[in-house]
C-alpha cells in the first residue's frame, strides 16, 4: 500500500481542530476571543494610541499561544488516550505526526488570526516590504513556539504539569515580552529583563516593520539573529530529546 | 524464517529497578490468538509493547514473521495495529471520525479511509453509534470503537493489551465472540489477567510472572505442565487427610488445594465425604495451572511457605 503522508497530516489537523471545533463550539469561540482580551485593554489605556501595535501584539500572542498550547494537546494525546502509542505503532512518522499538529495548531488560531488580520488590513499600513517582515516575523515565533511546545511536552508526564508550563510561558512570552506596546514604555533597568523572553526581539522587528518603534541597522539584525538561533537551538534540543519509540 | 513470532533472551529495565521482562525467549506461529497471562506487573504489557515496536528492550531481540522488530520497523509498522491497554478515545470525536482519522493516520488516502470505515462500523454492529460523540457511548461501546479502529486497516497482526479490562460479562462475552471469529484471518497478540479468557480464545498462551515466562503452550500441553489431571479444593482445612500423589497448597484463607492423580482423588473424595467436609472436585483448569505455576516460584522463595507445607502433611 502506498502511504500517504498528506492524509497523516491531515489526520491530525482533523482530530486536534476541524473535529474539536465542530463538535465542541465553545472552542472555536474561545479560539477567536483568547488573543483579543490584552487588545482590548490596552486599546483603552491607552485612548486607541497603540491601535496597530496592539493588533499586531494580539497576532504575535495568537501564533505563540498556538504553539504554546500545542503541549497540552500532544500530552493528552500520549498520555490520556495513548493515541501516540497506537501511531508509533503505525506507519505515520514522527516528522509527520509533528508536522500534523503543528498544522492543528495553526488552524486552532486561524479564526483568531483571519479577525486580527481583517482588523490589520483597516488599522495598520505596513506596505509589501513590511508585510512581509511581518509575516517571516509570525512564522518564525510560531515556529520557536511549537518546538518550545513539542521540546515541553517530552518532559511532561501528566497534564497538570503541561498546564504549569503554560502558564509559567505566558508570563515569559507575552507578559515580561513588550509586545502590545513599544519596548520604550519599560523603564530602563527593567527593559533588559524583557530581553530574556525571544518574543521581545519578534516584537521589535514587527513594531520596527510598522513604522512604530525605531531600530538601528545593527540591532535589527541581532532581533533577527537572536530569533532564529533560539528557534533553530530550540529545534535541535527536541530532534535530540524527543523519542518516537519509548527508550 | 516462516510465520513465525520469536523473541531471544528479551530483558527489559526501568532503571535500576528489578527488570520488567527477564531473558524471556520463545517461539510460536503467528496464527490464531496468543495470550499472555499473568498478574498486574508481571511484564505482560512491556512484552508487548516490545514486540509491537513502541518500547526499546534493554537486550536481547525479537522478530515477527521473519522481520526483526528493532531494524526493520517500518515493514512490521505496516502490517501491526496495537490497542493499548489504558486506550480511551478522544471524547470530541463520533466513533466514525475516530476510525477516519485513524485510517488516515496509516497512510490511507480520503476516498479509501472512507469506504473502509463503513465496512468496519457494519462488521462490529456499530452502525447506531456512529455519529454519537465518545464521550457519550458507553465503556464496552467504547472497548468496541476500538477494536473497531484497529480492525478497519489492513493490519494482519494485531497486539491487544487487556481488551476486557473492566467490562462486564456481557459486553466481555461479545467481545470474545468478536476476537474468536478474527482469530480467523488475523494473529491476535493479547494480554489478560482472565484466566477464563485465555481459556476461552487462545490457541497458544504464555505465562509470566516477574518479568520471567513460567510457562508456554496451549491448554493441553500446559496442563501436562502441572503433571495432575484433578484439583480439589477443601473449603475447611485441618482435615487429618494424605495425598499419596500429588501437591498440596494451603490458601490464605485457609482452604486447601491438591492437585493429583484421578485414582487419589477418588480416594480422597470418598474419604472428605466421609467427614463431612465441603470440598470441590474438578479437572484441572487454566486456573489451576496459572496458580500452580504462580505460586510455586513465590513458595520456593519463602519459608514461611515451606513450613505450611509441613504442617499441611502433618495434618
Amino acid at each position: 500500500m502506498k502511504i500517504s503522508r498528506l492524509s497523516q497530516v491531515y489526520a491530525s489537523i482533523l482530530i486536534n481542530a476541524v473535529y474539536e471545533m465542530r463538535n465542541y463550539p465553545i472552542t472555536l469561540a474561545s479560539n477567536i476571543i483568547a488573543p483579543f482580551s490584552v487588545l482590548v485593554l490596552i486599546l483603552l489605556v491607552s485612548h486607541g494610541v497603540l491601535l496597530g501595535i496592539s493588533i499586531e501584539g494580539a497576532l504575535i500572542t495568537a501564533m505563540i499561544s498556538g504553539g504554546v498550547n500545542l503541549q497540552i494537546d500532544l500530552s493528552h494525546m500520549k498520555n490520556d488516550f495513548k493515541l501516540q502509542d497506537m501511531l508509533v505503532s503505525s506507519p505515520t512518522k514522527p516528522f509527520t505526526y509533528m508536522l500534523g499538529m503543528a498544522m492543528s495548531a495553526l488552524t486552532n488560531a486561524l479564526p483568531a488570526l483571519t479577525v486580527l488580520t481583517i482588523l490589520a488590513f483597516m488599522f495598520i499600513h505596513a506596505g509589501p516590504t513590511g508585510t512581509l517582515t511581518i509575516l517571516g516575523v509570525f512564522a518564525l515565533i510560531f515556529a520557536f513556539s511549537v518546538a518550545l511546545g513539542f521540546m515541553l511536552s517530552t518532559f511532561g508526564t501528566d497534564i497538570q504539569q503541561n498546564r504549569a508550563f503554560v502558564s509559567i510561558l505566558t508570563v515569559i512570552l507575552a507578559t515580561i515580552a513588550p509586545i502590545y506596546y513599544p519596548i520604550t514604555y519599560i523603564p530602563l533597568p527593567i527593559r533588559y529583563v524583557a530581553y530574556l523572553s525571544p518574543a521581545t526581539y519578534a516584537a521589535e522587528i514587527a513594531q520596527h516593520a510598522i513604522g512604530d518603534l525605531p531600530l538601528s541597522a545593527s540591532n535589527l539584525a541581532i532581533d533577527w539573529i537572536v530569533l532564529v538561533t533560539v528557534s533553530c537551538v530550540l529545534f535541535f534540543v527536541v530532534t535530540k530529546k524527543s523519542h518516537w519509540r519509548d527508550p | 524464517m516462516g510465520d513465525l513470532l520469536e523473541c531471544r533472551n528479551l530483558t527489559k529495565r526501568y532503571g535500576k529497578e528489578a527488570p520488567a521482562l527477564e531473558d524471556v525467549s520463545f517461539s510460536i506461529e503467528t496464527k490464531g490468538i496468543f495470550a499472555l497471562l499473568g498478574r498486574n506487573g508481571a511484564g505482560k504489557t512491556t512484552l508487548i509493547r516490545i514486540l509491537a515496536t513502541e518500547l526499546e528492550p534493554s537486550s536481547g531481540s525479537a522478530s515477527i514473521n521473519g522481520m526483526d522488530v528493532f531494524k526493520d520497523t517500518d515493514k512490521i509498522r505496516e502490517q501491526i495495529a496495537v490497542m493499548p491497554q489504558e486506550a480511551r478515545l478522544v471524547p470530541w470525536l463520533t466513533p466514525r471520525q475516530t476510525i477516519y482519522s485513524y485510517l488516515l493516520y496509516r497512510g490511507f488516502g480520503r476516498r479509501d479511509a472512507a469506504s473502509k470505515v463503513e465496512g468496519a462500523l457494519a462488521k462490529l454492529g456499530l452502525g447506531k453509534y456512529e455519529n454519537t460523540p465518545n464521550r457519550h457511548l458507553s465503556g464496552g461501546v467504547k472497548r468496541r470503537v476500538l477494536m473497531t479502529t484497529i480492525l478497519a486497516t489492513d493490519a494482519k497482526i494485531l497486539f491487544v493489551d487487556e481488551p476486557t479490562t473492566g467490562l462486564d460479562p456481557l459486553i466481555r462475552a461479545d467481545l470474545w465472540a468478536n476476537l474468536n471469529e478474527l482469530k480467523k484471518t488475523h494473529f491476535i497478540c493479547l494480554t489478560t489477567h482472565y484466566l477464563e479468557e485465555a481459556e476461552r480464545l487462545a490457541d497458544m498462551i504464555g505465562i509470566l510472572e516477574s518479568g520471567r515466562l513460567l510457562s508456554l503452550g496451549t491448554l493441553d500441553q500446559l496442563r501436562s505442565v502441572v503433571r495432575y489431571q484433578y484439583s480439589i479444593r477443601i473449603l475447611q482445612g485441618g482435615s487429618s487427610f494424605e495425598t499419596r500423589v500429588g501437591e498440596a497448597i494451603r490458601e490464605a484463607d485457609g482452604s486447601i488445594q491438591i492437585f493429583t492423580t484421578e485414582e487419589d482423588a477418588d480416594r480422597l473424595t470418598e474419604q472428605l465425604v466421609k467427614e463431612k467436609k465441603r470440598f470441590s472436585v474438578y479437572p484441572v483448569s487454566l486456573d489451576d495451572i496459572f496458580y500452580y505455576l504462580v505460586r510455586k516460584p513465590i513458595e520456593e522463595d519463602t519459608r514461611r511457605n515451606s513450613a505450611e507445607q509441613r504442617d499441611l502433611h502433618e495434618d
